[in-house]
């Protein structure tokens, strides 16, 4: 990757660990007041959540496993929203990209090296073709994406549970759970460190990571994209076509998703289970915005995601608090990081300055 | 005493000072000019007075009494009206349901249109303004909207009424018309701040003027009979005697670039916004459109650019017939834009400058190779654009949001100019820039005029047009009026055109339009 | 007949929740928010409204304390969005998924959900004399309160966004802030109060799912109802008449999605559980051109 990337010119780098560090640090104290008042004790549980995640080797492997998904929803938010799109479908795509998984990497038959690609393929796709519904029904109908995508997640997740209550139905285990079959052994994820249950999915998610920097920085289509997402109508004028791109990025967010429902599957669960991807889509949502949406806060603010994830079960079994409240933190941190100038230290030493570029001053 | 006293007014926007040590003394049921250039700091001035923002430092004294204006509502309370120079109005409520936002003299709670719409329609009488109260304002003209803005004011019992550029949206004829009004509401006991750019406006109307220059007084008081000339208050203006005249040769017009046929045009609420224009315009010309804004021009442009498909007829460049293709084709073939509003549709200003120069280009070689952007390359051309068009910048990665309104416009302009395009469109290009860069930006268009490309202008400053255009061309509700020649285009004469009254001289003219 | 009755019944049930949302929305749409954070007010509302009647013993009480909860969490909406100027979409979506992480941990603590499911007060019935008794139409008097008060409330938030200065502020803060703001209209001011009373009845619609459809709360039981709301009052172009409609035609859908689960069509249960999403998605696919946004949707104001 050569040449220079202008993003990193603008803005200073203090802001950009300032203000993320500031939110994280708000919501941990309120989520703690929070954890107090519902008579926890709070640095029981901050504890169990830092040793569940950091305190071993294959506490890490796990905090890595957990953040492939999320990294991947994160893309999937940030690709979307770079070209003005808000996708809150990320939780659809998973479930789509997961079920096309399993049918590539059940039903079909083919030596390890091959089999995996496919099945990551097919989730790609599957997710991508997903998510591009409402990219049609924005562009056909102007139907705001808001509301589609949410509706879509739906739509998608009770279609998983008709599939695997019936047609992909799991018959041979005996039991009488919903469920998939087992993904066969050559479309699981290798192991990639002894000693963990870390695996191969790391690699597509940096993969990705790598993939979504170099595609809006250094490619035309990128830079198109991100010219709509900012100003739609300089866009037009510049005779970049919106529709086109509304569709692209729809369709990149839907893969990325499709490709974290397709890692989980792959690496972690094997089956599909009911409700088994509940979350991954908003957590996509909270690693986008804490990271930004760039690949290098992504990756980062994934593995904070991660990390709480992996260390909630130990956080659960030694304060008694529920791995529910992650959830929590997680919202405390969306809200802290777009609530930013709550943090803003030039604010509250002066008077908001006026941007010299406003005419008539 | 005089009626209105602002004492040392100062305001700073953190770091950058809008006003500076102001005093301004206003009499009793006079029309006071504050004149200005762009970004001397008048609006903000009226802002404070009006209590939209607080001052820095200083004082406000009417009638006598010290005010302590921290909101508009106190202002109106004081009897101050303000007319903006964007209208405030709320286009999708009717008339009488604007006058009643905020007004609760009637009744505190129940909105009581009725009654409010008779005290209303007598207002409007009085002043020889007829205007329904039950339309909605967006069905209204401008001039409309502007009468209604003075309504709103009187309707409050306004005494002191601030109008902020007022006459920028107005042909000469509905300027004559609102300059009586003003002077008839004077005489009614009112007194009237009148803020503008224009010097001839001053001269006409105004009894005393007040002049800013970068946010500080350059002259007070000025009796309107002690000033000479124009040029006079230019330089007090400006700072420097400078040369109103934009000079450039006589055109050598060569072959057609733009041919505009019959072009019509109806919007999605089914009003027909283009009514069969056909005009042509030739390499090594400039061909200006004058007209109220709302007339037809952005549709006009859109269709040209392909932002807009016609409902019928055809537009050609170089006898290529580019109808309805997309924007990114007609681009190609050799037009820059330069467009009516550049935050909305020219420039990004979150991304770097940088970035805001290929956006025409990043397509191409050498700035793309292969769907690749080539960053080192692109960095090397832009700097040096840069130089070129006197783009201040500390760097060509610095955001593009964080340049003055003058430099973003110039290297708008730059890129545009530097494509060596067949057909040139500006729209409003020097919009709010300051007389300085005003003057740089048309020599740049005559220059590029006299390299022999096809210019078309458009601008609601009817003098601008007067000044650059080879040919005139005035449109009005979609239909262009006459075609005249440099030295035929009047003032009077276009200006009556532009409010669609045609005499019997220039409609035979309009017969050379039909080519 | 008796179909017909039962279909009325659960028309009802399964639109008042959407209705009295939408209410709520109307004035903090028009004012020119768009709040995806409805759905997790209803969540905590339907949620604060069987803790509270738990406590109490009372319904009533245990919808004033959905509502106290609720309002509590459109503060910190309106306080980030108004005065952080965050992005509105992004607030909500932070709310929904806390809202969702403190319902769930909150059921617990306060259920203990290892013993049987409580028993707790509900709006019930309260049949109007008369009219109760009329045949087959005679079920829609014999509804609860908030029922009533939902219907009755439509054509009060008409006649105030109609024919009364609040009503004409709330619009007009929508369409042009800075034009109300030069008349002496407290943008922020007007903001905030139409959040907060959207919050309010964001609650109250919440704690009608648990006490009015049901008698207890169970996990995501909101399950995409607050943006249903949000599409009812794009669908109902902004006013209360049309939130109206669009309401039961949504209601409608749900309790067509009963019916067919209860009549045994053959058709798998979880595709019928789809119906009332898919209804959303063509009506917002269908309808919305029609409908016009406020001019500043979603658009944060400042005045320097």
């Amino acid at each position: 990757m050569k040449g220079r990337q202008p993003q990193l010119q603008s803005g200073r780098l203090f802001d950009k660990v300032y203000f993320p560090a500031m939110s994280i640090c708000a919501s941990f104290l309120i989520a703690g007041i929070v954890f107090a008042l519902l008579g926890f004790d709070p640095v029981t549980a901050f504890g169990g959540l830092l040793s569940g995640s950091l305190g071993s080797l294959s506490a890490w492997g796990e905090t890595l496993n957990k953040a492939v998904p999320v990294a991947l929803t994160g893309l999937s938010y940030a690709i979307a929203q770079r070209c003005g799109v808000v996708n809150l479908g990320a939780e659809g795509q998973v479930y789509i990209g997961a079920l096309c998984a399993v049918l590539a990497g059940t039903e079909l038959e083919m030596p390890a090296p091959l089999h995996i690609p496919v099945t990551l393929l097919a989730a790609f796709l599957g997710g991508a073709l997903f998510g591009t519904l409402p990219a049609v029904m924005k562009n056909r109908f102007g139907a705001s994406e808001l509301i589609t995508t949410i509706m879509f997640n739906y739509v998608a997740l009770y279609f998983v549970h008709y599939m695997i209550a019936g047609p992909i139905k799991d018959l041979d285990s005996g039991s009488n759970f919903a469920q998939s079959k087992q993904m066969l052994e050559s479309a699981q994820l290798p192991r990639l460190l002894a000693g963990t249950r870390l695996h191969a999915g790391l690699i597509v998610a940096a993969a990705a990571l790598v993939f979504y920097q170099f595609f809006l920085f250094h490619t035309t289509r990128g830079y198109e994209m991100r010219v709509i997402g900012l100003n739609r109508t300089t866009g037009e004028c510049a005779g970049m076509n919106p529709r086109t791109n509304t569709l692209l990025s729809m369709f990149l967010a839907g893969g990325f998703a499709g490709l974290g429902g397709a890692c989980e599957l792959m690496g972690v669960q094997l089956r599909i289970m009911e409700n088994a991807f509940n979350g991954f889509g908003f957590d996509g949502v909270a690693v986008a915005l804490l990271g930004g949406n760039a690949a290098g806060g992504i990756a980062l603010s994934s593995l904070l995601f991660g990390a709480l994830k992996s260390g909630a079960t130990k956080m659960q079994m030694r304060s008694g608090v529920p791995t529910a409240t992650i959830y929590m933190l997680q919202g405390l941190i969306i809200l802290f990081v777009v609530g930013k100038r709550l943090f803003d230290y030039r604010r509250l030493h002066k008077k908001p300055r006026r941007h010299p570029a406003k005419e008539d001053v | 005493m005089a009626y209105l006293e602002l004492k040392h007014v100062t305001k700073r926007f953190g770091t950058v000072v809008a006003n500076d040590d102001v005093s301004l003394c206003v009499e009793r049921g006079q029309i006071h000019a504050l004149l200005g250039e762009n970004g001397a700091g008048k609006s903000t001035l009226m802002n404070i007075l009006y209590g939209l923002y607080a001052p820095t430092e200083g004082e406000v004294w009417l009638d006598g009494q010290r005010l302590d204006i921290r909101d508009p509502k106190q202002a109106i309370a004081a009897g101050i009206g303000m007319v903006h120079q964007h209208f405030m109005l709320i286009p999708a409520l009717t008339v009488i349901e604007n006058v009643m936002l905020g007004y609760k003299e009637i009744s505190r709670f129940r909105l009581n249109l009725h009654q409010a719409a008779q005290r209303f329609t007598a207002l409007a009488e009085k002043f020889n303004m007829p205007i329904s109260p039950w339309e909605k304002v967006e069905d209204l003209t401008i001039g409309q909207q502007q009468r209604l803005e003075i309504l709103k004011a009187l309707f409050r019992n306004s005494k002191l009424l601030i109008l902020d550029e007022p006459t920028a949206v107005l042909t000469p004829q509905e300027t004559a018309t609102l300059f009586e009004l003003l002077r008839q509401l004077t005489a009614d006991g009112l007194t009237i701040i009148f803020i503008t750019h224009k010097l001839g406006e001053v001269m006409d109307i105004c009894d005393q003027c007040t002049v800013l220059r970068q946010g500080r007084v350059a002259a007070a008081n000025l009796a309107i009979s002690d000033i000479h000339s124009h040029e006079e208050l230019a330089a007090l203006m400006v700072g420097r005697s400078i040369d109103l005249v934009t000079h450039k040769t006589e055109a050598r017009p060569g072959k057609p670039v733009l041919e505009v046929r019959d072009l019509r045009y109806t919007d999605q609420e089914n009003v027909s916004r283009l009514n069969g224009l056909s005009f042509q315009v030739r390499a090594g010309e400039i061909v200006g459109v004058a007209g109220v804004d709302g007339n037809g021009q952005s549709e006009l442009v859109r269709c040209i650019t392909g932002l807009l498909k016609p409902e019928s007829g055809a537009v050609a460049l170089e006898g290529v017939d580019v109808t309805g293709r997309r924007p990114k084709e007609i681009l190609e073939h050799g037009v820059a834009h330069i467009p009516e509003d550049r935050y909305k549709m020219a420039m990004v200003k979150e991304l770097s400058i940088n970035e805001n120069l290929i956006l025409m280009s990043y397509d191409k070689e050498p700035y793309s190779k292969h769907g690749i952007l080539q960053w080192k390359e692109i960095t090397r051309l832009n700097e040096a654009l840069c130089q070129k068009y006197e783009v201040k910048t500390p760097g060509v990665h610095e955001l593009a949001g964080r340049l003055s309104g003058g430099n973003q416009q110039k290297f708008v302009v730059g890129r545009e100019l530097d494509r060596a395009a067949k057909l040139i469109i500006a729209v409003y290009p020097d919009r709010g820039l300051d007389i300085g860069t005003t003057k740089y930006i048309q020599s740049r268009l005559v220059e590029e005029r006299d390299r022999g490309a096809a210019v078309l202008l458009l601008s609601t400053e009817l003098d601008e047009i007067l000044e650059l255009s080879d040919t005139v061309l005035v449109l009005y509700q979609g239909r262009i009026m006459a075609r005249l020649p440099q030295k035929d285009a009047k003032r009077e004469t276009v200006g009556l055109l532009m409010a669609g009254v045609q005499d019997d001289e220039t409609a035979g003219k309009e017969g050379e339009t039909i080519c | 007949m008796e179909n017909l009755t039962s279909f009325l019944s659960s028309l009802i049930r399964m639109s008042t929740p959407l209705l009295i949302a939408g209410l709520g929305l109307v004035f903090s749409a028009n004012a020119g928010i768009v709040n995806i954070g409805t759905e997790g007010f209803m969540l905590l509302g339907a949620l604060m409204g069987c803790a509270g009647s738990y406590w109490t013993g009372s319904a009533l009480c245990g919808a004033l304390i959905a509502m106290a909860a609720t309002m509590v969490f459109s503060a910190v909406f309106a306080f980030f969005t108004l005065n952080m100027r965050a992005d509105q979409t992004v607030v909500g979506a932070a709310i929904n998924i806390f809202a969702s992480g403190l319902t769930i941990t909150l059921n617990r603590i306060i259920f203990d959900t290892t013993g049987g499911v409580p028993v707790i007060a509900t709006y019930g019935p309260m049949p109007i004399p008369g009219l109760s008794s009329l045949p087959a139409v005679g079920v829609l008097f014999n509804q609860s309160v908030v029922c009533y008060l939902a219907f009755l409330a439509v054509p009060v938030v008409w006649y105030i966004m109609k024919k009364t200065h609040v009503g004409l502020e709330v619009r007009s803060v929508g369409e042009n802030p800075r034009a109300s703001d030069t008349l002496g209209i407290n943008v922020l001011r007007t903001r905030w109060w139409t959040i907060l009373l959207q919050g309010l009845l964001s609650g109250l619609a919440g704690s009608y799912m648990s006490m009015g459809q049901l008698s207890f709360f169970t996990e995501g039981m909101v399950s995409g109802k607050g943006y249903m709301a949000l599409a009812v009052v794009v669908l109902g172009c902004y006013s209360p008449v049309g939130v109206l409609g669009a309401s039961l035609i949504f209601g409608a859908g749900m309790a067509l999605q009963y019916r067919l689960q209860a009549a045994n069509t053959g058709v798998p249960y979880q595709i019928i559980t789809m119906l009332p999403y898919v209804i959303t998605l063509v009506a917002v696919c269908g309808f919305i051109r029609k409908s016009r946004s406020p001019a500043a949707t979603g658009v944060a104001y400042t005045k320097e």
